[in-house]
């Protein structure tokens, strides 16, 4: 019989907010000592009170405008409770009925057609704190509790761990194009659930679900549903039952490993937050942020086509990452040619950043230095070869191209008397070349033109070198 | 009179006029809860050096006052308070009458606890009271039982029981005590004061420990009408820290105390005067009401049909809200920790088997019942919609009449013990107060009489936000009576 697996995503994205969900300590704890982002309220001492950070529900609003949600009129928190040592409240003020944004969707592409991914929801809560196990103790580190937690529940309309790779890929690209997460999954600024079931393909049978957790990244969540779909198959296929539990990925070992089984549905025993009065968004604040979104991912690819004359494939790379897109803008409009500046990003820098592990953002390519970069090969100051040397060194010390064609003495050779001694040396290490060009194939003046590239290590003005060559060559003639 | 007896406004204005310090003042009650208390237990812990230290504070702000003149001072300068010890006070242990606080100190200050003190109050020490606030009596605290100063074998009411007995025995000129579903108005009318529950959200939560947070009210109990005014002008107003609370200007309550009833038309709730109300209290009840009535107010026969639901809907909201609450109370950060556990669950349980008493168990379990997986919709969801049905009787009576007038409590101060073993009984001694939680409107209790010996409290019930009508009607009622003014006999027993 033939499968298919039915797959839905919970992503919990945190938010850039300066301070926390509920209280005014800084929301950015990552470099700070443990337990120096504290208050009364986000530890969940007795009589405090939590305040909602009206920053975090924009952040969400914004999410939810470009996910074509519908935005709630009348939102409320709720408490989710279960007792956990990082839970410090013993509940998690969450959302349960009426969250912000409902019934939205993103695109992604199968086979070159569009696929709609519906967005069940997307609402606010606050993170926990951190457990750090030290083999004889567990520590708590409570700077990440109360941090603003955005959560973003796709429908069951995912299919393959590829359609994963993808939704999660846009869904990252928009947020950081919002500027209302970094998206970071190493570092788990963004976490990732997968719900998978199968059923027989084309029918409506409800699989048993399985959760999978512990995906630290766009790859794991590939390869975890690839796992996952292929484990339920094979057990279903054997005549077996697929059992509902929970699985985390084990990287290392690239398979998926029993974390819990669930004898019941989870009990959270949710109920309205008392503490904070219902949410009532107002249809002029909601259209006041719906017209300060920024561009997104989408409706920059296809201006990046129409403005810039760069192909449907370019634009939408360039646009996957905001930074990148910015960069690229940055040197078109300093009058650099844009499909060569195109073809420099998704060239040489993504190579550049890949070999470094860089993001753009940690790149130190200024635009105008690309720019300059550019100018030196159109002045023919460099060749297209050296310069992609020089990038290499702009990467590594941050200086510009100038100073480093400069320092390097990596200017073309152009002059003549120089470039003539070696054509002559050339001329006398190749007599079977020399020979042939002779006899009447003028493409071997490549190879002779290449060798003096060689001999020069690149720095010889190619069409100078041209020249030279078969002004000595007649002279032999 | 003795120093300890004077009431807010007359100790403030000896200590304006320089004819007493407050030191003086603060000292003399000071010895007099050194005295008394070993026999009423109102205090869980006094801190008299505090006290003092704050006291000559006031008496050197009062000196320079009346040096340079000027704005006249606080009116609470130097006037020495009880707290509630579920108000957290920041560097003073705060137990909420729980084992499982028993060595919390909070590094803050409750919004009301702060706003007195910015007024100059000098805070003396913490009462007694139910643990987390969950009792009519004081019977469940995890530390003593307080004793009636009227009656020292029976309850003092509860769950504000140690601030209702330590003002009734002049141990503190005034206090702040908390009301979820009648903590304030029940004791106050079991010892013979005034205790007032303000509307939901007048007063800031912040530092109120929570019991049900959507009922739960700071308010304060005093010796008469006028100074419980006074202590609402302090505490009450909008604060940041709690998004209940309502950022609506706070009305000047001295000024309403004038006026008079007549022309007011005051609602006699029919399901108030009902079967199972001691005779002496339904009497004294009816005689307070014909005081009104001769000082010029119109009663009218109203009802509020949904009275009987207020208990179970109110053991149901509040329990549902308290289990989530007391979750926080887990040994990992703060208070009781059993250490010698198997790993953090056992410590988890162990530290709540060993840190809460039975009622609070009891009420956790029930709340947690109350909001389980199809449990919910039959029995939290019902209470919420019940809940609304009663504030829309409190609504309805509100467009006939200015206040309502009923019993605060169908009994007066019953014996310690007897009702400690059945929690229905218990609950029962709530019956008058918890409609009024419910509904978010506010309410006080004044002394109108005695039944057996014992205080009876009249119940002025108020719309929402309008404690200036209640504390008003309240206030014409003591000028026309006495009864604020008895004192129980403790001195002649010492």
């Amino acid at each position: 019989m033939e499968y298919e697996a039915i797959i839905g995503m919970e992503v919990h994205a945190q938010l850039l907010t300066r301070s926390k969900m509920f209280c005014a300590c800084a929301a950015d704890y990552a470099a700070a000592p443990p337990n120096t982002r504290v208050c009364p309220v986000c530890l969940g001492m007795p009589g405090t009170l939590p305040v909602i950070n009206r920053r975090a529900v924009e952040f969400v609003v914004m999410t939810g405008l470009a996910l074509h949600c519908r935005i709630a009129d009348h939102s409320r928190f709720a408490r989710k409770n279960y007792h956990y040592p990082d839970l410090p409240k013993g509940y998690q003020i969450s959302q349960y009925e009426l969250p912000l944004c409902s019934d939205g969707y993103l695109e992604i592409e199968v086979d070159g057609r569009v696929k709609r991914i519906g967005i069940e929801r997307v609402h606010l809560e606050e993170d926990t704190a951190k457990l750090i196990h030290t083999g004889e103790h567990s520590l708590i580190d409570a700077n990440r509790a109360g941090v603003p937690l955005m959560e973003i529940v796709s429908a069951p309309d995912l299919r393959t761990g590829e359609e994963a790779r993808q939704y999660l890929t846009r869904l990252r690209t928009i947020l950081r194009y919002l500027g209302v997460s970094s998206g970071n999954m190493e570092e788990g600024s963004m976490r990732c659930e997968v719900n998978i079931s199968l059923r027989p393909a084309g029918t409506d049978v409800r699989g048993t679900k399985v959760e999978v957790k512990n995906l630290n990244s766009f790859r794991s969540v590939k390869q975890a549903i690839e796992y996952e779909t292929e484990r339920q198959r094979r057990l279903l296929e054997s005549g077996e039952r697929v059992v509902q539990v929970t699985m985390g990925w084990d990287e290392a070992r690239g398979r998926t490993v029993l974390q819990r089984v669930k004898e019941s549905a989870d009990d959270y025993r949710y109920f309205p937050e008392p503490d904070l009065p219902p949410l009532e968004l107002s249809r002029e604040w909601v259209e006041r942020i719906r017209a300060s979104l920024p561009e997104l991912p989408e409706a920059r690819r296809e201006r990046f086509v129409r403005d810039y004359g760069l192909s449907a494939y370019d634009a939408g790379v360039l646009t996957a990452d905001r930074d990148v897109a910015d960069f690229f803008e940055a040197v078109a409009g300093l009058g650099g040619d844009a499909k060569g500046a195109a073809n420099w990003i998704t060239g040489e820098i993504f190579r550049l950043m890949n070999a470094r592990g860089l993001e753009m953002s940690q790149m130190p390519i200024r635009p105008a230095q690309l720019c300059e970069l550019m100018g030196l090969i159109r002045e023919g100051v460099i060749t297209t070869t050296i310069a992609k040397d020089v990038l290499g060194y702009m990467v590594d010390t941050g200086d510009s191209p100038g100073a480093i064609v400069q320092q390097r003495g990596l200017a073309q050779v152009r002059d003549a008397a120089a470039l003539e001694a070696v054509a002559r040396q050339v001329i006398a290490d190749n007599p079977d070349a020399v020979a042939q060009y002779l006899a009447g194939k003028e493409q071997v003046l490549k190879f002779l033109v290449g060798q003096m590239m060689r001999a020069t290590k690149g720095q010889a003005n190619p069409t100078l070198a041209a020249e030279i060559l078969k002004a000595l060559l007649a002279q032999g003639r | 009179m003795s120093a300890p007896a004077l009431t807010i406004r007359e100790a403030s204005q000896l200590l304006r006029a320089g004819d007493l310090s407050s030191a003086e003042l603060t000292r003399a009650i000071l010895e007099r809860i050194h005295r008394l208390d070993p026999r009423i237990r109102a205090y869980l812990r006094v801190v008299p050096e505090e006290a003092l230290a704050q006291a000559e504070a006031a008496d050197a702000h009062l000196a320079r006052w009346r040096r340079e003149e000027g704005d006249p001072p606080p009116r609470l300068l130097g006037i020495p308070l009880a707290i509630k010890d579920i108000l957290c006070t920041k560097g003073i242990p705060t137990t909420c009458g729980s084992r499982i606080l028993e060595n919390f100190v909070p590094p803050y200050d409750a919004t009301a606890v702060e706003r007195l003190k910015a007024q100059g109050a000098i805070i003396l020490g913490k009462t007694n009271t139910d643990e987390f606030a969950m009792g009519s009596s004081t019977e469940n605290s995890a530390y003593f039982t307080t004793r009636n100063p009227w009656d020292l074998s029976r309850v003092p009411g509860g769950s504000s029981g140690g601030s209702a007995a330590a003002v009734a025995a002049d141990m503190a000129l005034g206090a702040l005590g908390s009301d979820t579903g009648g903590s304030v108005r029940q004791p106050a009318g079991l010892c013979g004061v005034v205790g007032l529950k303000p509307t939901y959200g007048r007063v800031s939560r912040w530092g109120l420990v929570a019991f049900a947070s959507s009922l739960d009210q700071i308010g304060p109990i005093a010796k008469d009408v006028r100074d419980c005014a006074i202590l609402l002008q302090a505490i009450a107003g909008h604060d940041p820290r709690d998004s209940t609370s309502v950022d609506a200007p706070v009305p000047d309550y001295l000024a309403a105390l004038e006026g008079g009833v007549r022309g007011l038309r005051v609602g006699v709730p029919k399901e108030y005067f009902v079967e199972g109300v001691q005779a002496g209290v339904a009497d004294a009840v009816r005689a307070a009401l014909r005081v009104l009535e001769d000082l010029g107010a119109t009663l009218v026969e109203v009802s509020l049909p949904h009275t009987e639901y207020a208990l179970p809907a109110y053991y149901l909201i509040a329990p549902a809200e308290a289990s989530a609450n007391l979750a926080r109370y887990d040994g990992v950060k703060y208070g009781l920790s059993v250490r010698e556990s198997a790993d953090v669950w056992d410590m988890i349980r162990q530290t709540r088997g060993r840190g809460f008493g039975p009622e609070v168990k009891r009420r956790i379990m029930l709340g947690t019942y109350a909001l389980s997986a199809g449990y919910y919709d039959a029995y939290y969801l019902r209470a919420q919609k019940t809940r609304t049905l009663i504030r829309q009787d409190f609504d309805r009576a509100f467009q006939q009449v200015d206040v309502l007038a009923c019993p605060v409590s169908p009994t007066v101060a019953f014996p310690i013990g007897e009702r400690a073993e059945d929690p229905l009984q218990m609950y029962l001694s709530d019956v008058f107060t918890l409609a009024c939680s419910l509904a978010g409107v506010c309410g006080i209790s004044v002394p109108c009489g005695f039944a057996d010996g014992l205080p009876v409290g009249l119940q002025i019930i108020g719309n929402v936000f309008d404690e200036p009508t209640v504390l008003r009607v309240a206030y014409a009622y003591e000028q026309a009576t006495d009864w604020h003014t008895r004192k129980p006999k403790l001195d002649e027993e010492v």
